[in-house]
């Protein structure tokens, strides 16, 4: 029982290293597709990823640990990147996070219970002249308050999930025998 | 006199706000690509020429001048690569991810003509990995202009075979790969650990070979240097540094926004005629001018021209101290005001708790240390916790001093500049407001100012409260 990549995968995973003189440098978005696919980098996809690219896995664990973007644990299907930064900070993004975290019952790093989100209290995100700012999938929200996210969470909830998402239970799903 | 920004001349952001310029057909019929034709008809090194007399300066965040960079890369080099930054995340800058998405065919036409000069034949975008959706827009570009054979095909019109392919590349959060060397290793599939220098990127970069990485708006310049010239370009600006430049303004103003403006507009007409002065009538009490590793400007230093030069040596603007009376020495004597930075200007009314900010902004940094060298990496730390302490009214007696020795220990001892930005706000809001940290040792000092950190404005930290 190990995860693999799908064949179309597989392709796309092709080009990406085409892209490079050296296979190597496909390893972050390789990373980006594995957790796309898989929901998240759990221990085998890192060795899924090492393998195709040709490092050791060690390697590869370096890389998922050095950024946050790879999560190594299970996520919400969509996470929130809430800035708490200097220019959010001014106009009060700390709040808006609060804000989120009494209506989801969780902390930032941390899943709501129904599985529809992760919070991350993020550093600026390049949207200062709109403080507050949040980021969900390809979505900004932006000059919140709390009760501009209230409604953000509504709209984030029918949005598609951030990645290939597959809730703990039904990661075998991508498994294959 | 009122500042008229429509009369104001656009060059890099005159697509803003017109959605369909994303696609081909309509960037054309804008004038896109147009200047291909213009650059392949002269030589190369007549481009480079032509940007070093036109008087660009790196707008990510050194301001080092652009074509004299180009001149670095070796005559005889046979691979050469082009890297463009585009993992804008210095706090305070907004300005690189809007151009992506408002514009993103004149940053590829600028990555042509800069890679046609530079004799690149891959050139790759580095785009920080939250942008979602600035990365789908970006690369749904690149797929356009390679299907139009604009990318990935001989060109008929060069002088001499120029053909080129670019790839976008996306980050996966990290602050640090927005310094050329970690980014370099990122692009390698490494983790973002800045690189000693030398070797300088131009002599021994991406994979090895002669690299030149340069900012997203940098590059967006180029078309229109070749369409009007290098004179016209120059002129726009101050006597060394040409062009407009992009300032991103956020914090307490009636109309933040990202404006491109003259450069060398005084800072005071910026906040008050184009953002519109500071909410509730109220004063301003400190600017960042540049991103949050820059030191910040006091009440008394808003008739700056916000210009690389001006922001560094004019006399008006207090030097850095290391401690009281005793000014910070960047190396041979130069003593450090503040800069241009990436263009990220932070405004803070009187209301604000200057401690808290400085807090969040070691916190920043501490969280974003690479971890290589112990100054920047145990430095940055300390300083968080001890702003942190401060920023509750808990300081202790010395504190204050000890922040000042910790930065000037980081300052000048690591790889990378990363240790500087840290080092250098905490300085520069020593040096300019040291009784509000005085006063968190010993509250009630400076009574308008509460020890706890909630101010009007709402700055709160639950994480100080949690703890507390
Ligand atoms: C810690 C650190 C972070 C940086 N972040 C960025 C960034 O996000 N974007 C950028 O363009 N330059 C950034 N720079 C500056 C780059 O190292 C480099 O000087 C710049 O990309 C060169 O381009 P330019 O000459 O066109 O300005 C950063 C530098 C340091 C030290
Ligand atoms: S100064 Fe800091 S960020 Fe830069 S290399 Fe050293 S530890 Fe890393
Ligand atoms: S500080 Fe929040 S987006 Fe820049």
């Amino acid at each position: 029982m190990a995860l693999t990549f799908t064949d179309e995968a597989k392709r796309k995973i092709a080009t990406l290293r085409s892209r490079y003189p050296d296979p190597q440098a496909a390893c972050l978005p390789v990373l980006h597709l594995a957790q796309d696919e898989f929901g998240y980098i759990s221990d085998e996809a890192v060795g899924l990823v090492a393998d195709a690219i040709g490092v050791p896995h060690s390697h590869v664990w370096g890389v998922v640990t050095f950024y946050t973007m790879y999560h190594q644990h299970p996520t919400g299907k969509h996470t929130l990147m809430v800035c708490t930064n200097v220019s959010c900070m001014l106009r009060g993004g700390y709040e808006v996070l609060e804000a989120i975290e009494k209506k989801l019952g969780c902390k930032r790093g941390e899943n709501s219970a129904d599985g529809e989100f992760t919070i991350v209290e993020e550093e600026c995100l390049a949207a200062c002249a709109d403080a507050p700012a949040m980021i969900s999938g390809e979505r900004y929200f932006l000059r919140l308050t709390p009760e501009l996210a209230m409604r953000a969470l509504e709209d984030i909830k029918k949005m598609p999930p951030d990645h290939g998402h597959q809730p703990p239970s039904t990661i075998a799903k991508a498994r294959k025998s | 006199m009122p500042v008229e920004l429509s009369k104001m001349p656009k060059i890099v952001t005159r697509h803003f706000g017109a959605e369909e310029v994303k696609k081909i057909a309509e960037a054309r019929k804008q004038g896109g690509y147009t200047q291909l034709k213009k650059a392949f008809a002269m030589q190369p090194q007549a481009i480079v020429d032509e940007v070093k007399k036109s008087n660009l300066r790196g707008r990510g965040g050194a301001g080092f001048p652009t074509g004299m960079k180009w001149g670095f890369i070796p005559k005889d080099a046979k691979t050469v690569y082009l890297v463009i930054n585009a993992d804008e995340s210095e706090p305070g800058t907004c300005k690189d991810r809007e151009l992506i998405y408002w514009d993103p065919h004149l940053l590829i036409e600028g990555v042509i003509i800069s890679s046609y000069a530079l004799g690149c034949s891959h050139a790759y975008i580095y785009i920080r990995g939250e942008m979602i959706r600035e990365f789908a827009v970006l690369q749904r570009a690149v797929e356009e202009a390679y299907a139009s054979g604009l990318l990935g095909a001989e060109s008929p019109t060069a002088k001499g075979p120029f053909k080129l392919d670019l790839t976008v590349h996306r980050g996966a959060g990290a602050y640090i790969c927005g310094e050329e060397t970690s980014l370099l290793n990122s692009l390698e599939g490494k983790r973002g650990w800045p690189r000693l220098k030398p070797p300088f990127p131009a002599v021994k970069g991406l994979f090895g070979q002669p690299t030149i990485v340069n900012n997203v708006e940098t590059i967006c310049n180029i078309p229109a240097i070749i369409d009007k010239g290098a004179e016209w370009f120059a002129g726009l600006g101050t006597p060394r540094s040409g062009g407009t430049r992009i300032l991103c303004m956020s914090g307490h103003l009636n109309k933040p926004g990202v404006f491109e403006l003259p450069m060398g507009i005084p800072l005071r007409t910026v906040i008050n005629d184009i953002c519109g002065g500071v909410p509730g009538g109220k004063k301003v009490k400190a600017v960042i001018p540049g991103g949050s590793s820059m030191p910040p400007l006091d009440a008394s230093e808003l008739d700056i021209p916000m210009e690389f030069d001006a922001l560094m040596t004019d006399e008006r603007i207090k030097p850095v101290e290391v401690k009281p009376g005793v000014k910070f020495d960047m190396g041979g004597g130069k003593i450090l005001r503040t800069m241009a930075g990436s263009g990220g200007v932070i405004v803070m009314d009187e209301s604000t708790d200057l401690v808290a900010v400085t807090w969040r902004i070691m916190k920043f940094y501490a969280h974003e240390s690479c971890g290589q060298c112990t100054p920047c990496r145990e430095g940055t730390g300390w300083l968080a916790r001890i702003t942190e302490r401060m920023a509750r009214g808990e300081g202790r007696p010395g504190d204050v001093e000890l922040c000042g020795t910790i930065a000037h220990g980081i300052a000048g001892n690591t790889i990378c500049p990363l240790g500087e930005a840290a080092a250098w706000p905490m300085l520069g809001f020593l040096t300019k407001f040291r009784s509000e940290f005085e006063a968190k040792i010993k509250p009630g000092l400076v009574p308008e100012i509460p020890a706890h950190p909630i101010t009007a404005t709402g700055i709160r930290s639950p994480e100080l409260e949690r703890r507390g």
